[in-house]
Formats: structure tokens, C-alpha cells, sequence
């Protein structure tokens, strides 16, 4: 939503003048009317699509009228474009277990007993976003880190810096492979290559944000220091520090959404049990068309908690040190 | 950082950093051909590693000096910002040589730098096919096709406020996804071959430059759109002469997002499947049967092609944004 905020935000053209206006004003006026409308759009689309897309499959009958032919492309077995109905049972069955058949629909869909086994979607999303986090954690800190020596190192800031900003041109996800095959080969496996590989990805944009907002102080203020005759260490705690905190939460937003990309990628090359990447591959291997959407709606729900975990963070933070949002 | 305006101009530390470089140099060529001796490869002694730290201490000592002189000429000062990282990356290198080779490591653990380029050297034709098949066939088409297709949405947006509001927010949220998961649904959609990875490309790229181009459409101040109004300029002119031209740091930004995210794409959608050839499938499989020197070797012509388009597109983008207050002489 950042961008979003940079825009200039254009005032209600037709305030709170006259009471009819105001049905149109939540439709039109602010973002949540035109999200809705336009998410409904999709949603139209995606089962209007349902038809077109699914028709090829043997499983389709021929004939029939257009409600039967649709009713029977919204609830294919393996389809080629699931429904979007298929995809929130799949979800519901598979974090939840089988629907009781002896209870109504509504109230045996909201009941849920949940199992920890490697069949519980829960599990696998559990499995990636364990490996994730240890490696934001990892790839954080090693980006503060660097870019803490960059601003106070010369030779690194020359010899290092453009390195780092190459290795970005480079698909680093290529190497993921290879990272998991050589920590296989010396017995590390499981969590550590997966997060090795998160952390990996993750630590540029931070290095790259730290480095940003630990020298974003004012010239000005620089020099007020220096007459105050604060050493290094004071410069940096209660100048630069602070002035790059908000460089580095924004850093860390970008940087925790792209290393559970990680973690999910990682789990690809060695064919993983558990995960959503290796739920992706199986679903991928078998023809799992709905297993594979509700692995994907699984990673994105996940992703946008850890976005808003850190967003939260950052609130109370800010809230911490006095500041106002 | 600001520097003090005495530390402007300093040159003196330069010719004992060339002295020193020139003794680093040889003391790199040496160690080279030590490790490779039979004597010395896989049971490099002590005195060896103490000589290699030796070496590195020199080369710290003469890149510090190097990277702290400030010559007078601009030529030189940006022949030195080249120069001191390239010396780096060329000692990683070095370093990577001698540790692999000195300590005897597994070559299917960790090969050597002359190892894998003795490969690349090899299978030239492999690497050739592989890269026509996923640069040329999926990375080059899905990302033009995926940015252009952003950025004409985003000037759609921009006409209409209304799907602006109501695609921008999702737009941000699509972009923070894990897109890379629809690559077995494009796969299983499109097949196994390019045309699957360029719709994954055309996905992946297609956010970034919407979310981009729609935040740069605004970029221009209200002070030349006022002016523009005062011409009696419509929409179009408008756009054409001024809110795209100003827009064009924010494409660039998105362009150079979308280069790396479409190899990335592609190569990450050959994982779920492909014809025989392309980068990602190479990667895959030779990494099943543990040759890994062609395994970096893949690597290294996705590293260079990802430099060189990166590089294209900042070249491009100095062309075309010259105004842009980051490029004025400082």
C-alpha cells in the first residue's frame, strides 16, 4: 500500500452534500466500493471461464443446456480451471478434514477438527513458514549487519556494494538447487537449506534499504554531532539508527514476502514431503488442479499475514519511540 | 555521506596501492600455480594458507588505499569506482580457486572456478540451446509482453479513476505474492513448453509494472500540470508531453524489477516441467546427477545475461531520463 499513500488523494468530489449522493459516495468515493466491484468482476469472469476452459475434458459431458453444462464445469474432479467454491472446500477439507455428512451444510462447514498430519494443509503451510521465518530472521539480520559495515567502511562501500547490487541481476533462485544438494550432501536437511535460501534472498533488499536509511541523516544533523564531538558509536545509536528505522521496516516488508518465495522454491529441487512447495509439485505431478489453487491461496494468505505481521511491528515501533503515523 | 572538503583530491595513497596490487598479483599467480601442483592440491599445508591470508591482508591494505583516493580527473575517479570492485570479484574468484583446490574439496560439492569454465568452455552448444530456449523463447517475449501490457493498464487507470482505486490496492497485493506458485497451473495450462513459461513471465512482471507506472503517472508536480492546463492541453497531450515523460523513472524502476523476475520465472517454471532444453531443466537435472560444474556453468550465462540486460535497461534508461535529478553532475 505504500504507493498508494504517495498518491495525492483527490478529496470527494461531492462530499457529504446531499443524502442521495451518499449511496454513490461508498460505492465511488474511496477505495473499498471499487475493490469490491472489481474483485466481483473477477470473480465473474473466473466462473464465466469455468466453461471455456474445462470444456476439452473428457469428463465433460457433451451436451445438455448451458446451466446443466456449467453446473457440471464448477464441480469437476480435476479440472482444468477449478471454481472458486472447489477451491474454499479444498481449503476447508484440507485444514479441517472430511465434512461431516450427518450434519446440515452450513454448520458442518464451520465445525472443524483439526489433525496435525502431513496430509493437513495447516502442516505444510506450518513446514514452509517455519523455514521462512528463520530465514527473514537469518537474511535480516546478515542485511543490517552489512549494511551497518558499508556505511563505515570505505573499502566495503567500493568493493562490496556493487557486488551485491550485481548479484541481484543474477536469478538467485537459480542456485537454490544447488545449495539444497550440497547441504544434503553433507547431511543438513530439512529446515536449515530452505531457510539458507531464504535468507539469501532476503538480505539485499534490506542491505540495500539499510544501507539507504543509515546515511538519509541531514548533512545538517551530521554536523550538529560532529560540534557535539559524539563519537562513531553515538552518531550511529541516536542519529543514524533512528533515522533508518523506517527505511528498514519498509525493507523488511519487501524482504519477508520474497523469502517465502524462498522457502516455497526451496522445497521444489529435492522433491520435499512437506511444504507448500512440495504440495505444489505433487498437486503438479498428479493432475491435483485444486490441491495446487489451494496450496497457492495457502502461500498468498500467508504471505499477506507476514506482510501485515511486520506492518504491526513497525506500528508499534513507531508508537514506541514517540513517533506519529 | 558528506566528506570534508580537504579529503576532496587525494592521490597519494595510489602509487604504493599499485605497488602493492602488482605485488598482490604476483603473489595471486604464484599461489595459482603452487595449489594446482600435485604436491600441494587437496593437502595444502599450514605455511600455504598462512602465505594466502598474507596475500589478502596485502590486498585489503592496497584496495582501502584505493578506495579512499579521490584523483582530481572525473575519468579517473570512475576508472577507480570500476576498477576497486572489480579487483574484489576478481579475488573472491581467486580465493574460491585456492580454497576448493587447496583443500581438496569434492568437486561435487564445490568446483573449482577453472573447472567450471573448462566445462562452460566444453558445452558451448548445450548452453547455446538452453538459452535460446529460455532467454530468447520465454524471458524476452513474457517480460515485454508483461510490462507493456502493465503499463498500458496503468494508463487505463490513469483515465479511469475508478478502476485506479479499485485495481490499485490489489495491484499491491498481487505484487507481494508468491506469483511464482502459478507456474505448474501455467504449465499444466499451456503445456510444456515456452509458451507456459511466458505466460508465468507475463503474470510475474505484469504487477510490478502497473503498480510502478500508475504511481509514476502522478509523479509530475502540480506546478507543470497547472501549466499544462493553462495551454488548454487535453488528456492526451497531457500525458504524452508531460505525465509520461515524468513517469519514465518509476517504467524504468518496474523494467529493471521485471528483468530479474522474468528469468527468475522462467527458470523456477522449467522445475515443473519442459521439453529437454533450457536453463531450468539443465539446472535440475544436472544437479540430480550431482555434475555441478555444469551446474555453475548454467549459472554463470544466467548471471551474465541477467547483467547484461540489466545493463541494457540502465543504459536505456540514462538515454531517456538524462533530467532526472540522479544523473546530474554532482
Amino acid at each position: 500500500m505504500t504507493t498508494e499513500a504517495a498518491l495525492p488523494t483527490r478529496p470527494a468530489p461531492h462530499g457529504a452534500r446531499g443524502g442521495g449522493r451518499a449511496a454513490a459516495d461508498i460505492l465511488f468515493g474511496g477505495q473499498t466500493g471499487p475493490v469490491l466491484v472489481i474483485v466481483g468482476v473477477i470473480l465473474a469472469i473466473w466462473y464465466a471461464a469455468c466453461l471455456p476452459m474445462n470444456s476439452g475434458l473428457p469428463s465433460m459431458p457433451a451436451e445438455g443446456d448451458l446451466a446443466a453444462r456449467y453446473q457440471a464445469a464448477w464441480s469437476l474432479e480435476r479440472p482444468v480451471l477449478p471454481s472458486p467454491h472447489q477451491i474454499v472446500m479444498e481449503l476447508r477439507v484440507s485444514t479441517c478434514g472430511r465434512l461431516p455428512s450427518d450434519q446440515p451444510f452450513w454448520s458442518a462447514f464451520f465445525s472443524c477438527e483439526i489433525r496435525w498430519t502431513p496430509r493437513n494443509l495447516l502442516f505444510h503451510a506450518w513446514t514452509t513458514l517455519s523455514s521462512t521465518l528463520v530465514g527473514f530472521l537469518m537474511g535480516g539480520l546478515l542485511g543490517v549487519v552489512l549494511a551497518v559495515l558499508i556505511v563505515h567502511i570505505k573499502t566495503l562501500e567500493k568493493s562490496l556494494l556493487p557486488w551485491i547490487i550485481a548479484s541481484q541481476t543474477v536469478p538467485i533462485l537459480a542456485v537454490a538447487p544447488i545449495v539444497i544438494v550440497v547441504l544434503g550432501s553433507l547431511g543438513i536437511t530439512g529446515l536449515i537449506p530452505k531457510s539458507i535460501i531464504s535468507a539469501y534472498l532476503c538480505f539485499f533488499p534490506v542491505t540495500i534499504g539499510m544501507v539507504k536509511g543509515l546515511t538519509s541523516p541531514h548533512p545538517i544533523d551530521l554536523d550538529l554531532m560532529r560540534t557535539y564531538d559524539a563519537s562513531a558509536w553515538a552518531t550511529f545509536w541516536k542519529l543514524r539508527w533512528p533515522a533508518a528505522l523506517p527505511f528498514l521496516f519498509a525493507s523488511l516488508k519487501v524482504a519477508i514476502a520474497i523469502s517465502l518465495v524462498g522457502a516455497i522454491v526451496g522445497e521444489l529441487p529435492t522433491g520435499a514431503q512437506a511444504g507448500l512447495g512440495a504440495r505444489l509439485l505433487t498437486g503438479s505431478y498428479y493432475g491435483q488442479t485444486v490441491q495446487i489453487w489451494a496450496a497457492l491461496i495457502a502461500a498468498a494468505a500467508l504471505a499477506a499475514l507476514a506482510v501485515a505481521a511486520v506492518g504491526l511491528a513497525e506500528r508499534i515501533t513507531v508508537a514506541a519511540l514517540g513517533g506519529r503515523r | 555521506m558528506s566528506a570534508p572538503a580537504q579529503t576532496r583530491n587525494r592521490t597519494d595513497g595510489i602509487p604504493a596501492a599499485l605497488v602493492g596490487l602488482v605485488a598482490v598479483a604476483a603473489g595471486c599467480l604464484w599461489a595459482l600455480d603452487a595449489v594446482h601442483r600435485p604436491d600441494l592440491a587437496g593437502q595444502a599445508p599450514a605455511w600455504f594458507w598462512g602465505a594466502i591470508v598474507a596475500i589478502w591482508l596485502a590486498a585489503w591494505w592496497a584496495t582501502d588505499r584505493l578506495a579512499r583516493a579521490v584523483p582530481p580527473a572525473p575519468a579517473a575517479r570512475r576508472m577507480l569506482d570500476l576498477l576497486v570492485p572489480i579487483l574484489f570479484g576478481a579475488f573472491l574468484l581467486f580465493l574460491w580457486e585456492i580454497v576448493t583446490v587447496g583443500a581438496g574439496v569434492p568437486l561435487v560439492l564445490m568446483p573449482p572456478p577453472s573447472a567450471i569454465g573448462a566445462r562452460l568452455v566444453q558445452s558451448l552448444p548445450i548452453l547455446a540451446e538452453d538459452f535460446v530456449q529460455t532467454v530468447l523463447r520465454a524471458v524476452i517475449p513474457g517480460w515485454a509482453l508483461g510490462s507493456g501490457l502493465g503499463i498500458a493498464i496503468a494508463v487505463l487507470c490513469d483515465r479511469l479513476p475508478f478502476l485506479r482505486r479499485g485495481l490499485m490496492p490489489i495491484g499491491n497485493f498481487v505484487s507481494a505474492l508468491p506469483m511464482i506458485g502459478i507456474a505448474p497451473i501455467m504449465v499444466m495450462w499451456f503445456g510444456f513448453d515456452w509458451q507456459s513459461k511466458v505466460a508465468v513471465v507475463v503474470v510475474m512482471t505484469f504487477f510490478p509494472a502497473l503498480v510502478n507506472t500508475v504511481a509514476g503517472l502522478s509523479a509530475s508536480g502540480a506546478l507543470e500540470r497547472d501549466l499544462m492546463r493553462s495551454y488548454a492541453a487535453d488528456w492526451a497531450t497531457t500525458l504524452l508531453k508531460l505525465r509520461l515523460p515524468a513517469a519514465m523513472p518509476f517504467v524504468f524502476n518496474a523494467l529493471k524489477i521485471n528483468s530479474t523476475l522474468a528469468l527468475i520465472g522462467a527458470i523456477v517454471a522449467e522445475f515443473f516441467g519442459t521439453p529437454i532444453l533450457g536453463m531450468g531443466f539443465r539446472i535440475s537435472t544436472e544437479v540430480g546427477r550431482m555434475s555441478l560444474d555444469m551446474v555453475w556453468a548454467e549459472i554463470a550465462v544466467a548471471a551474465v545475461t541477467g547483467s547484461v540486460f540489466y545493463g541494457l535497461l540502465a543504459l536505456a534508461e540514462r538515454r531517456i531520463t538524462f533530467w532526472h535529478p540522479s544523473y546530474r553532475r554532482r
